[in-house]
């Protein structure tokens, strides 16, 4: 018995440990987001200036001259926050549903391309809003087939959907390059814009029907979400399937449903990239903003209205760094990095809103010391 | 004899957000005893014991092992203080051997060498006559075999402390008496053993000493020798219960449900429904009993379109058309367009009766949120119900836009049967309704249920506590191991006792 | 067809050290979608560490065996410490606060392609000592074609293949191995058993992430012969493809990285001259398309073991699952 008291003697009571909270108020939730956006941009600036030896002030003044000095800049800002908004729209429905829909970047590259191939090879031969409706359609059906085959996977065999989607990302921008050098004929692999039959510029502003289309995107899947009958399920299903069993919702189908839902949204976005603004396609087109876009839509709390917020956060910084990287002449990558670190204190601010640090305080009598 | 103290615990006192699970308790466990834990479901027992095996931290008081304050971190710590618990879900690796699982985490300096563990473990399995195959895999075994291989985990680390909580409840008589045996051959070793349960002739066969916890809080250690099973009820439940459920007598039954030869297998192909057959009548309460586990869940769940059959009928006699309908492989979609209103109150009320995360009015719309052709949802009429609920039912919620995981289990309970209720059904099924509220929630539960069976609803009411079947029931039947092994149609069977089940 | 096959097998590697990696980060329950950026920053760690040697010893040329076989060693030390900060982030933020680990994953992607790029920003002339990193054994040409197929590849290819051994020895038979396995399977459990949860989850990351680091060095000082791309992520990718077509075993890895290399680098291999109809692009296209194939593999497996359900060949069951233990 002795030698054991020894060695549990080593065995010390930690000074704290973490506890759940109760009880989370607003205030306390926004103060700890607050917090950690304010730490993340003081370490990125910290950074910044090391590498630039730069006023921090100046280097923050470019962030604003990045994203509003120029009405050019502006509008590239919204354009940015539409693009990246769309497609966060498009996977929420699927992570309220707990389906974890890596697939973005897939289905609206399958929505650019099915875009583009109706751009190359019809555009020329039927009148142009006739081109555009059906062109739209289909590009929509395209990201609702991509989106579909995982969930059909899922929902029949329980195949891991993260991994899923997450291939087919990878065969969709193969099938794009295929096109792309496929249909090119100097062999540079780079398309030409395709101007006569894409989407004409609305009020000489060739952003704003985007910006538009995702704001009322913005809109539709708010209330879809919080008011219609399907989004009811979602949270149902999203939130326990044996409770949606036992109601006699058929979970299956609603897998599919959403999924259809989900990836028709992000093959409109490919119709807004490819139609809409760039005319042409390549494999970078949606740049890996999929995968962006499922952070803006988890930091949202898979609330539409919040991820404009979000949106906005995110396409901001990115813009700012680009001005910085030009402005004081260091590498592009300085806009990854600073949008990386933001993520990171986001996440990672989450834990101190749900948890408190607890400091032991027991009654030291009775001790055998 | 000079006893030793093995364990003690000293104001340990643990909340959960604003649930307090155990408040300011003291407990003493001597060397070589058997001490049973007795509480009702939701009393703490688990919480507190938890505290001992390392898997919470108490937010309070002190825990001395051997007469030195132990800190208790972790489940390793436990193991550095020779506690082992083995726990009521059982924490194994599915896809392991029952020999790997049982070294796992242990470090005793040797090679690692399966060989050589397989063949201590044999020892051990010697000693005390357990029968198992250390290869198979967890996944293919049976509850049993599972149970055995967490009490050998146990064993194998040589723990000094065990803590077993309620091991019986998933075993067979036969197989609950071998394992009394084999606890009684660790006390000779000189083990002290924590157990426990809330069946009382368990408490009285086994244990050397009986502590009751009720409500988070430590009543009172006695020595089972000097008391008997009514005082300790007492204790458990704080007042003497004359259980005393009103019980009118059925006004002319009509064979409502008939259940005839009900049989299913789990996913892993084991037979977990044998040939059940039964009829639920209109005004009568019909009581299922058995220890849980023994296919209730499934069976409530087959009837309600849940679980699928291997063989048998579900007849439903319809009381509006006076059709019979058969409900054998309808999903539950299909059951409710045929216009059977048949009511389920599952046994697992957060995890499928109720979503956690939402509020009272849209828990209240699980049901009918479909009604209406529009696209959209009405949740007006939801959160009416939602108010007449709360008001009827005194339901405790700040509002009635709480999510209903932050109430309590007897509210959480209201809101689910009176949800339940509310679409006037003709058959209401209820499994284990009363598990883990306190008395007067449990009399509310009692109450609705016996309205519904004035009102001639056929109400099935599964339960795990004979004396209240006893006394709310028009009729019972006993399932166990899958079969129904018997009924009683008790005319005046208010004094009939336990003594048939098993 | 021998140039074929000794290709495949080196690009293979560098995929090889990626799939080992995360699916030891796997076998702890975290699924590390920020191998790519972890395989980014691997590689330029590595090569900024071969280039600041190299500026310290006056380049390489002509010095002596130990001074080369310090600057290998440096490199690759360098590169497994880059990648195990860069797990250090990533458990940090999933063990220790708890966050979402797709999320957490994909930032780290992002910010490894970033760190990376900024890295090696400034310095090319880590190519220059590429050849000591693919120098082979001297006789290995004056063998035919054994010494073609098994001795003719660098130093890293062969570290490669030790570890993916090694990682298969220690997860099926060690203790180590075993504790692992229980981590990812069912932490609860692990945590029951006196096992440590969190030391073994932020230990398998980040030495899961300095394996897959290593991958994305191979990729550039070996495969590439020190021409620095852009295009390791997506390498990382397949490396995570590989994962799931290996059903996370390190050893069958070694077979699958050198298919999904032989398949991602056959176009140049493959003749289409029987199809004259086409056009030169078209031919491009159409051979390139083949780079498909690893992915397409991936879904069938992933598919075929989801429909055959059998347990051992799962993903481990805590995947994906954060581990609280007063959760309730």
């Amino acid at each position: 018995m002795k030698k054991e008291n020894a060695i549990t003697r080593f065995i010390k009571e930690p000074p704290f440990h973490f506890v759940k909270r109760g009880e989370v108020t607003k205030k306390h939730a926004i103060l700890v987001r607050v917090c950690a956006i304010a730490a993340a941009l003081v370490l990125s600036a910290l950074i910044i200036v090391i590498l630039t030896g730069k006023n921090p002030f100046a280097v923050y003044g470019q962030f604003f001259i990045g994203n509003f000095g120029t009405p050019r800049r502006i509008w590239r800002l919204l354009q940015g926050m539409a693009i990246l908004l769309g497609l966060a729209l498009a996977v929420t429905p699927a992570f309220k549903m707990k389906f974890w829909n890596c697939g973005a970047e897939g289905q609206a590259l399958m929505g650019g391309l099915v875009g583009a191939i109706m751009m190359y090879n019809l555009g020329a031969s039927m009148p142009l809003p006739l081109f555009l409706i059906l062109t739209f359609i289909v590009c929509a059906l395209a990201g609702a087939v991509w989106a579909v085959i995982p969930a059909i996977f899922k929902a029949k065999w329980n195949t891991n959907e993260t991994l899923f989607t997450l291939m087919l990302n990878y065969i969709a921008i193969r099938l794009v390059s295929f096109f792309v050098m496929w249909v090119s004929t100097d062999g540079s692999a780079v398309l030409p814009p395709m101007d006569s039959c894409a989407m004409p510029a609305l009020f000489g502003q060739s952003y704003l029907f985007n910006i538009l289309l995702v704001t009322i995107l913005t809109a539709a899947l708010y209330i879809y979400l919080k008011y219609s009958k399907h989004g009811y399920e979602i949270s149902v299903v999203g939130e326990s399937e044996n409770t949606a069993r036992y109601i006699g919702i058929n979970v299956k189908s609603v897998i599919i449903r959403t999924m259809l839902v989900s990836g028709a949204i992000c093959g409109i976005v490919g119709f807004l990239l490819v139609v809409s603004t760039d005319h042409t396609i390549n494999a970078n087109t949606v740049g890996g903003q999929g995968f962006t876009a499922i952070m803006v839509s988890w930091l949202a709390k898979f609330n539409p209205l919040y991820m404009i917020l979000t949106s906005f956060l995110l396409i901001f910084l990115k813009n700012g760094a680009s001005q910085i990287s030009t402005a004081y002449r260091i590498d592009s990558s300085i806009s990854d990095i600073v949008t990386a670190i933001i993520l990171f204190f986001i996440i990672g601010c989450e834990f101190f809103i749900q948890f408190k640090i607890q400091f032991r305080h027991r009654e030291k009598k009775g001790e055998n010391k | 004899m000079e006893k030793e103290i093995a364990l003690e615990l000293r104001h340990i006192t643990k909340t959960f957000g604003s649930v307090v699970a155990n408040k300011d308790v003291d407990l003493t466990l001597y060397k070589g005893e058997i001490l049973a834990i007795l509480g009702e479901n939701g009393s703490g027992k688990t919480t507190l014991m938890n505290m001992i095996s390392g898997i919470y931290t108490p937010d309070d008081g002190q825990i001395f092992v051997n007469g030195e304050e132990a800190f208790i971190n972790s489940p390793k710590d436990a193991f550095t203080y020779r506690i082992g618990m083995i726990h009521q879900h059982f924490k194994l690796v599915d896809v392991f051997s029952a020999a790997e699982n049982i070294v796992l985490g242990v470090k005793d300096g040797t090679k690692f060498n399966m060989r050589d563990y397989t063949k201590r473990i044999t020892e051990i399995t010697e000693k005390y006559g357990f029968r198992i195959d250390l290869q198979k895999k967890i996944h293919e075994m049976s509850v049993s075999e599972k149970q055995t291989v967490e009490i050998l985990k146990v064993l194998y680390r040589g723990a000094d402390i065990l803590i077993l909580d309620e091991p019986t409840a998933v075993l067979t008589p036969q197989e609950t008496s071998k394992l009394f045996d084999v606890l009684r051959k660790m006390r000779e070793d000189g083990k002290s053993i924590i157990i426990i349960t809330h069946k009382m002739h368990e408490v009285m066969s086994i244990s050397d000493r009986v502590a009751i916890i009720r409500r988070g809080e430590h009543i009172a250690t006695v020595e089972t020798a000097k008391t008997d099973e009514n005082a300790l009820t007492e204790m458990m439940v704080g007042k003497k219960v004359s259980l005393n459920i009103h019980r009118s007598e059925p006004e002319n039954p009509v064979d409502r449900l008939i259940v005839s030869g009900l049989s299913a297998k789990n996913s892993e192909g084991v037979p977990v429904l044998d040939n059940v057959s039964f009829t639920a009548r209109s005004g009568e309460i019909l009581g299922i009993a058995g220890i849980a586990g023994s296919g209730q869940r499934e069976l409530l769940e087959a009837i309600a379109g849940l679980y699928r059959l291997d063989g048998g009928d579900i007849t439903y006699n319809d009381p509006a058309s006076g059709k019979a309908e058969n409900l054998r492989d309808k999903t539950p979609i299909q059951i409710r367009d045929l216009g059977v209103r048949l009511s389920f109150v599952p046994e697992d009320r957060l995890g499928m009766g109720l979503v956690g995360n939402m509020d009272i009015i849209d828990n209240m719309m699980l049901r009918s949120y479909k009604s209406g052709k529009s696209a959209f949802l009405d949740r007006k009429p939801s959160r009416e119900l939602s108010d007449r609920l709360v008001t009827g039912l005194e339901v405790v919620t700040p509002s009635i836009t709480t999510p209903v995981r932050k109430l309590s289990g007897g509210n959480v309970q209201k809101i689910l049967v009176g949800r339940e209720i509310s679409s006037s059904p003709t058959v209401l099924m209820a499994a284990y309704p009363v598990r883990g509220l306190d008395i007067n929630s449990s009399y509310t539960i009692y109450n609705l249920l016996n309205k519904q069976k004035e009102s001639g609803v056929a109400v099935i009411f599964v339960g795990e506590d004979l004396d209240v079947l006893v006394e709310l029931c028009d009729r019972i039947i006993v399932i166990n191991g899958g079969r129904d092994r018997g009924r009683q149609a008790h005319d005046k069977g208010r004094n009939r006792t336990a003594d048939d089940e098993g | 067809m021998l140039t074929f096959i000794t290709s495949a097998i080196r690009f293979g590697m560098s995929l090889l050290c990626g799939s080992t990696g995360e699916t030891i980060t796997e076998k702890s329950g975290h699924l590390n979608l920020g191998i790519p950026g972890v395989m980014c920053v691997g590689a330029a760690s590595g090569c900024l560490a071969t280039s600041k040697y190299m500026a310290a010893v006056g380049g390489l040329t002509g010095k002596s065996f130990p001074v080369i076989f310090f600057c290998i060693l440096l490199s690759i030390l360098a590169c497994l410490i880059g990648g195990a900060l860069m797990g250090l982030i990533y458990s940090f933020l999933t063990v220790s606060l708890g966050a979402n680990q797709n999320v957490t994953g994909l930032a780290l992607t992002t910010f490894g392609v970033g760190v990376s790029s900024m890295m090696v920003a400034k310095t090319r002339d880590f190519v220059l000592a590429s050849r000591y990193f693919t120098a082979s054994l001297p006789f290995a040409r004056s063998l035919g074609w054994f010494g073609e197929l098994f001795l003719s590849y660098g130093v890293l290819i062969y570290i490669s293949i030790a570890i993916a051994i090694a990682a298969s020895i220690i997860l099926t038979r060690t203790r180590l191995g075993l504790q692992l396995r229980a981590v990812g399977e069912s932490p609860a459990t692990a945590d029951a058993a006196g096992i440590n949860v969190k030391a073994y989850r932020y230990g398998a990351t980040c030495v899961g992430c300095s394996i897959a680091a290593l991958g994305g060095f191979i990729y550039i000082m070996d495969n590439l012969e020190g021409n620095w791309e852009y295009t390791i992520d997506s390498i990382g990718w397949l490396a995570v493809a590989l994962v799931i077509f290996t059903v996370w075993k390190p050893v069958i890895g070694i077979f699958g990285s050198i298919i999904f290399g032989a398949l991602y680098i056959c176009s140049p291999f493959i003749s289409l001259s029987s199809f004259s109809n086409l056009t030169l692009n078209q031919m491009l296209a159409v051979k390139d398309l083949i780079k498909i194939l690893p992915y397409v593999v991936t879904i069938l497996v992933l598919v075929i073991t989801s429909i055959r359900n059998k347990r051992e060949n799962q993903a481990p069951a805590g995947l994906g699952v954060n581990y609280y233990r007063e959760d309730r």
